[in-house]
């Protein structure tokens, strides 16, 4: 009888305390920063193009194989605007495919490609979710401003410790 | 005089079909009850239900794909998986992981497993017919997960912890919310324990249900809480320690009858020790960098090895064979949920058939492990 009672007194306890839940498609959980939703692609303001030359390394890192891109001569290269020779021409992603796990970020060397903070799948379309270039760049573009993300150049060096310089284990 | 109407009938066994789509199975889980009358004589569990091919995948995919795989295997504590296969290719490949990242291996990892018990005495809970304890433990959960979201961007399904490191460091403001979260996990786990270990209803279901003595269940090939619950005390971060868990000073929590009660309890007393272990590897941890300099394709020389970790379920093992490539020759798992499923059958001998569900529950599998 006394467990019970015990339990009980818990259960009241509760009913004193304030609620946590939050009443989902009103009320949302504020965003962490490092927040992992589907990949976008990033949009140089400098130069007006985007940073992905579609190198292809992220298309082969990826462990889902949900993207596919194709590459073309960059006209404003010719024109002297970009330092880029090759420029994206088309880029798709099944968002339906994608796990989120980040490898495409962690392996592209232009900062093209981020995760942004989207994770909500449903919308009217008929093609199994699949996101033309257009699409994530225009999301990609409003991540950057909503996230003030910049490209690695222009951010702060990460803090380092005195381990810093760690030997190098190279594999033989 | 009195005569037994049942004299002489020729009474037949029921064979009952539990699952795979049953709420108590966690997950899809089938299990055939052969009953006399409300006694189990039997059960063969068929598993399978959740096959994914993960071993079979991970040998096309290169050694940082195979990480997206692990966390998906006890889909629970992906920490603490990612963390098994890491320490299988370091080894393989003899890397030196920094302190600091051992450390933030640690902790999160014990979070991790703190965040896998509270689920585990939810759906107890409910499996013995008590619903309000899953509001509890989930209300803690969720802040454990609030704090993963903030270290690697995802609640579920990390991909944080890399083959010779971490992905990146934890953000800046770790240690306050750490300050506060120990505090009130603390606390949630002791309103947890109150609210039903010493209830008369739960102690009526579940003690003396389904007891298994320290040799049995050695025979059985349990580990984990299963097998602590038993009173054997045997844990694979005191017994062979790996990353800095030697440096830790935390005690074994094992029962002593190895009924159901215990398989429950020493979970909710090994989070406890979790804590314990959080705090003084937040007291501990270093500065320095969490990733050592090496190429970015791992590759891993020729070779195999096999490394064991204690998972919130058990030892999970990986017996990882490498050909010298960028993709493993092979990679063998040793889940401990499989491997604890397997004394079901002993267990549920001669059992109620509505200590079944009880029984199931106290072992604690989580199908993507059985099936992989």
């Amino acid at each position: 009888m006394f467990g019970n009672l015990k339990g009980l007194l818990m259960t009241f306890k509760t009913t004193l305390r304030k609620p946590v839940t939050a009443q989902y498609p009103k009320e949302r959980l504020p965003i962490e920063p490092r927040r992992m939703g589907f990949p976008m692609l990033m949009w140089d303001k400098n130069v007006g193009e985007p940073y992905c030359t579609a190198c292809m390394v992220c298309i082969r890192e990826c462990p889902t194989q949900c993207m596919s891109a194709n590459m073309k001569d960059n006209p404003l290269q010719a024109e002297g605007k970009s330092a880029r020779r090759k420029i994206v021409e088309s880029f798709e992603i099944n968002i339906g495919r994608c796990i989120l796990c980040g490898i495409c970020v962690d392996v592209c060397n232009f900062d093209a490609i981020e995760m942004s903070y989207e994770t909500e799948l449903s919308t009217f379309v008929r093609n199994g979710r699949r996101m033309d270039l257009r699409e994530l760049l225009e999301r990609g573009t409003g991540w950057q401003e909503q996230s003030g993300w910049k490209p690695k150049k222009e951010r702060q060096p990460a803090k380092r410790g005195p381990e810093a310089e760690a030997k190098v284990e190279e594999p033989t | 005089m009195t005569t037994d109407p049942n004299e002489g009938a020729n009474t037949l066994e029921m064979m009952i079909n539990m699952g795979p789509q049953h709420p108590s199975t966690h997950g899809v889980f089938r299990m055939v009850l052969h009953l006399d009358g409300e006694r189990v004589v039997r059960v063969e569990p068929h598993i399978g239900y959740l096959h994914r091919g993960s071993e079979k995948l991970s040998e096309g995919e290169s050694y940082a794909q195979v990480i997206t795989l692990f966390d998906r295997l006890d889909y629970v504590s992906n920490f603490n998986n990612e963390l098994v296969f890491c320490m299988a290719a370091e080894k393989l490949m003899s890397i030196d992981v920094p302190e600091r990242a051992q450390y933030i291996r640690v902790i999160l990892c014990e979070l991790n497993r703190i965040a896998s018990h509270l689920l585990y005495y939810g759906t107890y809970g409910l499996d013995t017919g008590a619903i309000t304890p899953i509001l509890y433990s989930f209300r803690e959960r969720e802040r454990i997960q609030n704090l993963f979201e903030a270290v690697s961007g995802a609640r579920m399904m990390h991909n944080f912890i890399r083959i010779g490191g971490l992905k990146q460091d934890v953000p800046e403001d770790f240690r306050e919310r750490m300050d506060r979260l120990l505090p009130q996990l603390r606390q949630g786990i002791d309103e947890c324990d109150r609210l039903l270990s010493h209830s008369e209803i739960f102690l009526a279901r579940t003690r003396g249900i389904a007891r298994i003595s320290a040799e049995d269940a050695i025979r059985w090939g349990m580990t984990g809480p299963a097998l602590r619950a038993s009173g054997v005390l045997e844990d694979v971060r005191v017994t062979e320690p790996y990353q800095v868990y030697d440096r830790f000073d935390f005690d074994i929590p094992a029962g002593t009858m190895g009924d159901c009660w215990d398989r429950y309890y020493v979970p909710l007393e090994e989070m406890r020790q979790s804590l314990r272990i959080i705090q003084q590897a937040m007291e501990q941890m270093p500065d320095g960098p969490v990733m050592t300099t090496m190429r970015r394709i791992a590759r891993p020389p020729k070779g195999e090895v096999y490394v064991q970790a204690e998972n919130p379920r058990g030892a999970i093992g990986v017996y990882l064979v490498s050909d010298g490539s960028e993709k493993p020759y092979r990679v063998k798992v040793r889940p401990p949920s499989f491997c604890n499923l397997q004394a079901l059958p002993y267990l549920m001998r001669d059992a109620y058939v509505a200590d079944a569900v009880v029984i199931l529950g106290s072992l604690d599998i989580i199908l993507g492990e059985v099936d992989r």
